[in-house]
């Protein structure tokens, strides 16, 4: 009998909630305070709705929390943020998904599909950030060994880098496989007495450079600048050192097995949907004309990254104090 | 390909007699390998007839897609329709805003399973509220009930299907088989290319790894109903409807809210993975946090699901209880529920009304949860643990990987690469031949052949090399904390909420720390999947223990045995099968962490298919590398079932798992 009484009471109790939270929901529903974020994909750009994609980076994020600032602050834009690979970032233009790729590091292949052929993506212009890929070793190694900052001395050294991992050979550590990297080739036509060995994420390459610049051990690793790692202990306090590979030359790194060269600076660029493009309004001219530099970005970087700032208070402090730049960008 | 054969039985184990065969087959190996080392090995190779035949799949789909409107239209109706779904959802937990959703839960949980249950609901929300973690949680809680809901609607009535029809069955059932064995991670690849990116697509892959449970189980709890019942109720004239309605449903109540219970904690553990193609929730902040390298940060997410999987496992469980127990099986302590539980029922009922009322008012302060109440982290204390350990303990910690690595995994990789393939092939296929039967060693030399046209032998061996050492730790750890559980009660308590928070916190959360330990390798990936793999054996072979008959062991005692003669005597050879489904187990999801090694250092077959997922180019590699896993996985799986599992495996492999999961 009670246990009857029970299921109605939970029916009728559930029934009650149901109306109520439909209730509550409605009166919510305004354009600011709704579960917005939650809500279903609109159309892109044709709605006040930015679908920005984050690729995982803390320099991305800096990026993302800029625009997305002035975007909902000073355009009234809506701004749905969105956690993605930079594949998978790509894939979301033509459904819609997303409508801006903020810092894209080159992709030709992404370029080639999207751009070229499906017409589903265009550039939106330069970034005004560069991006350096190169190999480096903690500073430690560099002072105990003097030499050791150029390729053609690197085998001399192998041995120093062997790991459990290496086998009989130097470990040269790769990251996420996201990343644009020609290791392979360049260990095998540089003829290094190295071994590519994958981390397999970013996480990855940070801790190992960290312990090896504490800890004193050996490390010769793929990393990259901008990056916040460099503006917190350890390494703000002894930066890697960059291994001089063969100097870039324009088209030296045209045939990825034949490369035998350094990585290029990498000019960043920002890449929206074509219907963003068309329909975007001035949520699109903002993007287009946004341009910073690597200073610009790493301020914001650190403070998501150093200071524990969630990316919409560092952004907020950015905008704050620099409304000189940012007035440019305004459509 | 062997879909037909998958769920027939086998024969028995060949009748040789078991040492010399053995003896026989060690001894052949050893001078095969010997004579015919180094020689058809297939090294790897970067792109093949294979990779690029998927490449180009991949291609085709997108076109058609893009150039077929029927196609699109009946993809973008599931995304729409699972969106709107997962919609309504979240609008309904915001819309109730944080007090009622509390009050809601603690009403629930009271109702379904008693004042602990009650207050674990009201606490666990709480500290979810605590920890600043309240969005992010509801996100996650409606992706999980939204899949669960499509996976309940779908996969009990199919569960049902299977119980009736032994056609059903042999065509369900490789293919969850399948489905088990396949890594969490390489569920993305085939629905990103259909659904793309999205909460749409989280529920759906989410719903996808989560229904199998809900079929098999249903169908084990149909299965599981007394013929007696079925036969009379038949006589009396019923038909094949009102049996089902009448006096399967009823009897299997229980087992199917079992089903239910399963289904919500697996889906939880995938729910949160979801964030690599943009699932909302807690996936997110862990991600975030992982980028930033802050442990602390990553430990109060996971905090947050842990206290989601339990409260819901609990309650969900208890109602399963509390079905049974009113279907007429009779629970002591009706007499305990009387007017107290009554009263306390409505106080809470009114306090639910009112917290809704509240939020109905004020939508703005029941939609977030106050500042100076969402205060608690345990950043700063983890994170101080962890510098200390990166300081202090790396030494020790890199020698242990060292020497593991130096005098175990490397050895085993070297041996099996340098094996010819088919030598590799053909002891599979007699080790499953003496221990699971002819039919087991048919469809492991088919998966591992399968392999070797995949063009991933090379891989697969480094990874298969891991994935041995990794069973082997998990299996020596597993059985020697099931032993002790299972010797004592205390120590089973003990135990009992690490095994929760081990099996609920989805793996990519250790692997941070694992990383600071013991920086990118093999070993780390290994350290991973321990952890992951543990839980599970810990369970059956204490379970298998405990369920020894109190007489063995009583005539055992009576004739003089010490406490380690009983073990090894009479407890370890009759528990044999449940440690042999331990060993499967330990496999099995052993298997399921190689992905993720692939993320710490890992390589080989995991790093493939995160490499599919994050190239365009790779594609093709990524999802012959996860093709392989999972043929790989079929193998170990068919040659360590054991002949004696096959019962048990016609009824629901996940069964005994969900058994020992209700035992308290």
């Amino acid at each position: 009998m009670t246990q009857f009484r029970l299921g109605r009471l939970s029916a009728a109790l559930a029934v009650v909630a149901l109306v109520f939270a439909g209730c509550a929901q409605q009166g919510t529903a305004g354009p600011t305070t709704g579960p917005s974020e939650a809500g279903a994909t609109p159309l892109p750009g044709t709605g006040k709705t930015v679908n920005i994609a984050i690729n995982p980076w803390v320099g991305y994020e800096a990026n993302a929390a800029v625009v997305a600032y002035i975007l909902e602050e000073k355009l009234g834009y809506t701004v749905v943020k969105k956690n993605l690979a930079e594949q998978v970032s790509w894939e979301g233009f033509p459904t819609g998904e997303v409508d801006v790729i903020l810092e894209n590091w080159g992709h030709d292949d992404l370029k080639a599909k999207y751009i070229d052929t499906d017409k589903t993506a265009q550039s939106a212009g330069e970034l005004g950030v560069t991006g350096i890929i190169g190999w480096y070793v903690p500073a430690w190694m560099k002072e105990e060994y003097p030499d050791i900052d150029d390729w053609q001395n690197l085998n001399k050294y192998a041995d120093l880098f062997k790991t459990s991992e290496s086998g009989d050979k130097g470990q040269l550590l790769d990251g996420d496989p996201s990343y644009v990297t020609n290791d392979v080739a360049l260990v095998k036509n540089l003829e290094l007495n190295f071994e590519v060995v994958v981390g397999g994420s970013e996480a990855a390459l940070i801790t190992s450079f960290q312990q090896a610049t504490t800890q004193k051990t050996p490390l010769l690793a793929y990393f990259y600048d901008p990056q916040w790692a460099w503006a917190q202990p350890p390494l703000v306090d002894e930066p890697l050192v960059r291994i001089k590979l063969p100097e870039y030359t324009a088209g030296c790194d045209a045939d990825p097995e034949a490369v035998a060269c350094d990585y290029p600076p990498y000019i960043l660029d920002k890449i929206v949907s074509t219907t963003f493009a068309t329909e975007g309004g001035a949520a699109y001219e903002l993007i287009k004309n946004f341009k910073w530099t690597n200073l610009d970005q790493s301020t914001v970087s650190e403070l998501i990254a150093n200071q524990g700032m969630t990316a919409e208070d560092a952004g907020k402090k950015w905008v704050d104090e620099h409304e000189a730049i940012w007035q440019a960008w305004m459509p | 390909m062997t879909a037909g054969t998958l769920a027939l039985r086998g024969r028995r184990a060949v009748a040789l007699s078991p040492r010399t065969t053995w003896l026989a087959l060690g001894a052949m190996s050893v001078a095969l390998y010997l004579v015919f080392r180094d020689q058809w090995i297939l090294p790897h190779e970067r792109d093949t007839a294979v990779f690029q035949a998927f490449n180009a799949a991949r291609d085709n789909i997108d076109e058609v897609k893009r150039t077929v409107p029927p196609v699109s239209l009946v993809l973008d109706a599931i995304r729409g329709t699972t969106d709107w779904l997962y919609t309504t959802i979240l609008g309904i937990l915001v819309g109730l805003g944080w007090p009622a959703v509390i009050a809601l839960s603690t009403f629930l949980g009271y109702a379904a399973g008693g004042w602990r249950t009650g207050l674990l609901a009201l606490s666990g929300l709480g500290v979810l509220g605590a920890l600043d973690l309240w969005d992010p949680s509801m996100k996650t809680l409606a992706v999980t009930l939204a899949a669960v809901l499509v996976s309940v609607a779908i996969g009990v009535p199919l569960g049902i299907l299977v119980a009736k029809s032994n056609r059903a069955r042999a065509v369900i059932t490789p293919i969850l088989d399948v489905l088990q064995i396949m890594p969490q991670y390489a569920y993305f690849i085939p629905f990103v290319v259909l659904f793309g990116i999205g909460a749409a697509s989280a529920v759906i892959v989410t719903f996808v790894y989560s229904m199998p449970a809900a079929i098999r189980i249903t169908a084990l709890g149909i299965r599981g109903v007394p013929a007696a019942s079925v036969e009379a109720a038949e006589s009396l004239g019923s038909t094949a409807g009102q049996v089902l309605r009448k006096v399967e449903l009823p009897l299997a109540r229980k087992t199917i809210g079992l089903a239910v219970n399963q289904t919500i904690m697996l889906a939880l553990s995938m729910v949160v993975i979801t964030v690599v193609i943009d699932g909302p929730g807690l996936g997110e902040n862990i991600i975030k946090a992982i980028q930033v390298l802050n442990v602390g940060a990553i430990f109060d997410a996971g905090l947050a699901i842990v206290i989601m999987a339990i409260i819901l496992d609990r309650v969900t469980e208890q109602a399963s209880l509390r079905l049974d127990s009113r279907s007429g099986a009779g629970r002591a302590g009706a007499a305990r529920r009387r007017l107290p539980r009554r009263l306390v029922l409505g106080g809470l009922a009114l306090a639910s009304l009112g917290a809704i009322g509240l939020s109905a008012i004020a939508p703005t302060w029941a939609g977030t949860v106050p500042e100076e109440f969402a205060s608690l982290t345990f950043r700063e204390p983890v994170n101080d643990l962890v510098d200390w350990i990166q300081a202090n303990l790396y030494f020790l910690t890199i020698g242990l990987k060292d020497a593991v690595t130096a005098g175990v995994i490397s050895p085993i990789e070297k041996v099996l690469r340098s094996s010819p393939f088919w030598l590799v092939i053909a002891i599979g296929g007699a080790m499953a031949a003496m221990l699971s039967g002819l039919r087991a060693a048919v469809i492991t030399v088919v998966a591992l052949a399968g392999i070797v046209g995949l063009q991933l032998w090379d891989h697969s061996m480094v990874t298969l090399a891991s994935v041995l050492v990794a069973t082997a730790i998990t299996l020596g750890i597993g059985a020697l904390i099931g032993i002790l559980a299972a010797s004592s009660d205390a120590v089973s308590r003990a135990v009992r909420p690490f095994l929760d928070a081990a099996q609920t916190l989805p793996a990519f959360v250790y692997l941070l720390p694992a990383l600071v330990l013991f920086s990118p390798s093999r070993f780390t990936a290994i350290v991973a999947a321990v952890i992951f793999a543990v839980p599970p054996v810990v369970r059956l072979v204490e379970t298998g223990i405990r369920l020894v008959p109190e007489t063995l062991i009583e005539a055992g005692r009576a004739s003089g045995a010490t406490r380690l003669q009983l073990l090894r005597k009479i407890q370890l050879p009759v528990a044999r099968p449940a440690l042999l489904l331990a060993t499967n187990q330990g496999i099995i999801m052993v298997l399921g962490m190689v992905v993720l090694g692939g993320l710490v250092g890992g390589g080989a077959l995991g790093f493939d298919v995160v490499s599919g997922f994050a190239q365009r180019r790779d594609f093709g590699l990524g999802l012959a590398a996860g093709i392989s896993m999972v043929l790989l996985g079929i193998a170990l799986d068919r040659i360590s079932q054991g002949a004696g599992r096959r019962r048990l495996e016609d009824l629901g492999e996940r069964a005994a798992k969900v058994q020992v999961h209700a035992t308290p």
